[in-house]
């Protein structure tokens, strides 16, 4: 080590109950400048951060491997009191501002300056009042270090998101010890300007001598600021690399990169003779935290259409629109026939069927048995399964425990029985009885999302192979979204990769890594743009 | 990425800086308990047909007696808890001092001032306690004070009803029942500390009500100078020119009122309470400034945030609601010392629903409250109080009726503002959803 690092966290390794998450990550931060930390989602960055935050999340398991040091001495951080107090300081992803709150009041956030009066000379410091000029005057000095025009005496209620941005980050600033600010995807949410604006401000922060960690998906802004770049890639460090020293491209095949098993030897080649079944035009979706932006998209009978991309850039928000589970605008054309938005009722009488992200939350009633959970949206909506006496109806107990069994063996549901509570299923078995209760409702086309997400790779392949064989075998059209990419690429026939709330890009399943790494940040137009070309 | 929903920075600058607008619509909107308040005073005074000397001197005499009770309701609103359901319990700690100073016969303003000291340890350790159940149930704070107030007072009844004369022994007739054993339903004042308080010292109402707007007037008209320049500060401007239009009609009601030898101009009233009363305003005006102020917005904004900045958010809660309960205590001995009879196991009961009432009328919501609300809420509730009987008296020909509705008022206005404040939380909810797209 020749030259002294700010941070540097050697050979960090963290397991969550005997599962790897992190196998020996380096990072060394360097004063005075941008080490970038890219990698998909679950690659382990939010872990990586845990630990250097000493979040209680990573001690109340078992803690981690490795050694952290700062300035060149290692250091314990039991908790996040002890990384403040070494200096480190982190950019929200999501807003810690008080909207009733003025500027200077959020920056100074418990950190008031405060004068003595006569009363707190009697009851001590709590009764100190806040000397509001020296405080609007610190929290002035931080917003002009960023180069940015707010006045600090103003409400922070009714601001653009940007300018809270830049509040968080002054508050960070502010503190007087801080030497390395971590910033964890901080232009997500910046339009572009803003985002350039941003990127002055963290060059500003860097001549002061503050080391900085920006965890970001967009490489161009990495390539613009960034001295040294570290990839992960399911735990591992894949690279560590100096930004003079490579492109956009290589680090986009090395974030994505990775075998892929085909699970069935051939995609069709269904462009052929594509038959539209769904048109969905600027499609707009207000689903928090996964906004849909004015999506155009087609999709074909009988294929299975992947819809991938990383978390957050509005990919689950689609499938949930159409459903009429958000409010959203835009045209979606079934059959030539226009969906009303907002009324899941209708949308499930015309033939389309859901499998929801959120299988426990919205998907199952989990004290219910598994055939009740298998027939009820039926029942609801076809009125099928149900014996009528006049003006009162009752559940036709036969029929459903009939049709329970046949889903049960057809779907090779693993349970004591049809009446077991759902609850007490594993993940995978409770995701099947999720389909079955799509497949109850003979659906023209089903949207899958996430089916795999949090279940084991043995059940993960036995739901896949469902999915492939529902399509194959009865012709359903299956749209299906998911986080994982090499889920979709080994059985989709296209993949479409939303991408900041928009669709960035249709592909092949077989297309190369780096195109799919580059549609994911955002940064497939710009390159296409500068003519360099991919295959 | 060129996201054309979302104002650039440079757009910004202009937009953010909201200039004061009077949209009368809103202002109704947000205002409705108070506005159908006024309508009700209004015609219930024109239906009751009572001299204007009667009505004004009751009234003067009700906010000296309520208003320091609804005013220590601020407080927790302000740490986002809600209102205080629980000052009942406070109000008891205030009744347990006022039957031990009785017991041992400290009569005046002695007795009232011991009354007060003693009850403070009582109110801190109830309002710890109330503290400690409320930070287990976040959320659902006024549902739980309130029925904390209720199960206190089952305590309270055992307490007074059953360890007096047994485990606690009282020797004194005066107060326990003949039987030995528990206190007695009502325990005359008269002999104790009735007009401690404002037996003090008494003045003409209106005299004093024209200096105080002069004051007021200056002050204010001094704001709207200094707050009219400033471009933030601005936003405050309306409020600032509605203190100058008060006070100013303040000044002109009390001389024409002075000049008109009617017998209005003689009313007199308590100084001192009302005095204290001021002095709890000015410490609630001086808690906001502090540190612990500011932590009580900060978590009554947001629990999380201020949990991450590291604000013992427990703590500050619990401090927020001892605070209110010593306060009620206090509140509650002003009140009896005004009323003269303790009503043992009934003068707390309905202290928690009456204060929310009138906070409520006042314009206040679960999340704000002012001063301002508290005493106009304090005036128009107990306005209503006072003539309802007799235009009950005068529209159906039987009083029980008015005090039939008074009651019926008071817990529709909880309903409807609480009903109200839901429906505008989901109206702004909607506002925003729409907003963003």
């Amino acid at each position: 080590m020749s030259e002294p690092y700010v941070l540097s966290m050697q050979d960090i390794q963290k397991d969550y109950f005997g599962n790897k998450v992190l196998k020996g990550v380096t990072i060394n931060a360097r004063a005075g400048e941008v080490h970038a930390l890219l990698g998909e989602n679950g690659a382990g960055k939010s872990t990586l951060m845990n630990i250097l935050f000493g979040m209680p999340v990573i001690h109340s398991t078992g803690g981690y491997g490795g050694k952290i040091m700062i300035d060149g001495k290692e250091v314990q951080i039991k908790s996040p009191k002890d990384a403040m107090e070494h200096g480190i300081g982190m950019v929200h992803q999501e807003f810690m501002l008080i909207p009733g709150f003025t500027v200077t009041e959020n920056i100074k956030l418990n950190r008031e300056i405060l004068k003595s009066n006569v009363v707190s000379a009697l009851f001590g410091k709590s009764m100190k009042t806040l000397d509001r000029k020296a405080m609007n005057a610190d929290a002035r000095q931080a917003i002009d270090t960023l180069g940015v025009d707010i006045n600090e005496r103003q409400g922070v209620s009714g601001m653009p998101v940007g300018y809270m941005q830049f509040i968080e980050i002054a508050r960070e600033i502010d503190k007087k010890n801080v030497r390395l600010l971590v910033f964890d995807e901080p232009t997500a949410v910046l339009t572009e300007s803003e985002a350039d604006t941003l990127l002055a401000a963290m060059r500003r922060i860097c001549e002061a001598g503050i080391a900085i960690l920006f965890i970001t998906h967009r490489l161009e802004e990495v390539m613009a600021i960034a001295r040294d770049i570290t990839i992960l890639r399911d735990g591992e460090q894949v690279a560590a690399l100096e930004a003079a020293h490579t492109n956009v491209m290589e680090i986009a095949a090395m974030m994505v990169g990775r075998e892929i098993e085909a699970m069935h030897s051939e995609n069709r080649d269904v462009t052929k003779t594509p038959e539209i079944l769904m048109e969905i035009k600027d499609f707009k979706v207000q689903m928090p935290g996964e906004q849909v932006k004015g999506v155009s998209l087609e999709v074909h009978k009988g294929e299975i259409l992947g819809l991938g991309g990383l978390a957050g850039q509005g990919k689950i928000g689609i499938a949930n629109g159409i459903m009429g589970l958000y409010p959203s605008t835009g045209t979606v054309l079934f059959k030539g026939e226009a969906l009303p938005s907002s009324q899941p009722e209708v949308i499930l009488k015309k033939g389309i069927a859901f499998v929801s992200e959120d299988r426990r939350g919205v998907g199952l009633l989990l004290d219910s048995s598994i055939e009740d959970n298998i027939v009820i949206s039926s029942m609801h909506i076809h009125k099928r399964y149900i014996k009528k006496y006049g003006p009162v109806t009752q559940k036709n107990t036969g029929e459903i425990r009939d049709h329970a069994n046949r889903m049960i063996k057809d779907l090779d549901i693993r349970c004591t029985g049809p009446e077991q509570p759902s609850r007490r299923l594993s993940g995978g078995n409770q995701q099947k009885v999720c389909i079955a209760r799509a497949l109850t409702l003979n659906p023209e086309i089903l949207f899958v999302s996430e089916p795999t997400r949090g279940i084991d790779i043995g059940a993960k392949k036995l739901v896949l192979d469902t999915l492939i064989k529902l399509n194959r075998d009865h012709g359903m059209t299956i749209v299906m979204t998911s986080s994982e990419l090499a889920e979709l690429r080994s059985i989709c026939d296209r993949i479409a990769i939303v991408t900041e709330g928009k669709i960035e890009g249709v592909l092949a399943p077989n297309d190369s890594d780096a195109n799919f790494g580059l549609m994911m940040s955002g940064d497939y137009g710009k390159v296409i743009e500068k003519g360099e070309a991919i295959r | 990425m060129t996201d054309q929903n979302k104002p650039l920075l440079e757009d910004v600058k202009t937009s953010v800086i909201r200039k004061p607008t009077l949209n009368l619509k809103q202002i109704a909107f947000d205002n409705i308990v108070t506005i159908i308040f006024v309508v009700i005073c209004f015609f219930g005074l024109i239906l009751a047909k009572q001299p204007a000397a009667f009505v004004m001197n009751e009234l003067v005499l009700r906010i000296a007696r309520n208003s320091f009770l609804v005013l220590s309701l601020i407080i927790p609103v302000l740490a986002g808890m809600g209102l205080n359901f629980g000052i009942v319990i406070g109000a008891m700690a205030g009744q347990i001092a006022l039957i031990a100073v009785t017991h041992w016969q400290i009569t005046g303003m002695k007795g009232f001032l011991l009354a007060a000291l003693i009850s403070v340890p009582f109110a801190l350790l109830f309002g710890w306690l109330t503290g400690k159940i409320l930070n287990k149930t976040k959320g659902q704070e006024m549902i739980t004070s309130m029925i904390l107030g209720f199960f206190a007072m089952g305590l309270y009844q055992f307490l007074f009803l059953f360890l007096i004369g047994t485990l606690i022994p009282m020797d004194n007739p005066v107060l326990v029942l003949s039987g030995g054993v528990g206190i007695k339903n009502t325990i005359d004042l008269k002999d104790g500390i009735l007009y401690a308080l404002d037996g003090i010292y008494k003045t003409r109402f209106f005299p004093a009500l024209a200096g105080f707007s002069v004051i007021t007037a200056v002050f204010s008209l001094f704001k709207v100078f200094r707050v009219r320049k400033d471009e933030i500060e601005r936003v405050r401007l309306p409020k600032y020119l509605m203190y100058t239009v008060l006070s100013l009609t303040g000044i002109v009601f009390s001389v024409v009122v002075l000049n008109s030898k009617s017998l209005v101009a003689m009313i007199k009233f308590p100084v001192a309470t009302i005095f204290s009363i001021l002095m709890l305003c000015a410490f609630n005006l001086f808690i906001v400034r502090t540190k612990l102020g500011q932590d009580f917005r900060t978590v009554g904004q947001d629990m999380h945030v201020a949990k991450v900045s590291g604000i013992n958010v427990d703590r500050v809660r619990i401090i927020s609601i001892m605070i209110s309960t010593v306060l009620a205590a206090w509140g509650q001995l002003i009140f009896l010392q005004n009323i003269g009879t303790l009503n043992t196991y009934g003068s707390h009961e309905q202290v928690g629903m009456f204060a929310v009432a009138s906070i409520l009328i006042g314009g206040a919501s679960v999340n704000k409250a002012t001063i301002g609300q508290a005493i106009l809420g304090t005036t128009l509730f107990h306005l209503m109080f006072i003539i309802s009987p007799f235009a009950g008296k005068n529209l159906f020909g039987n009083a029980q009726i008015g005090e039939y509705f008074r009651v019926f008022v008071a817990y529709g206005v909880i309903g409807l503002s609480l009903g109200l404040h839901a429906w505008k939380t989901q109206i702004q909810a909607k506002r925003k959803q729409l907003g963003e797209e």
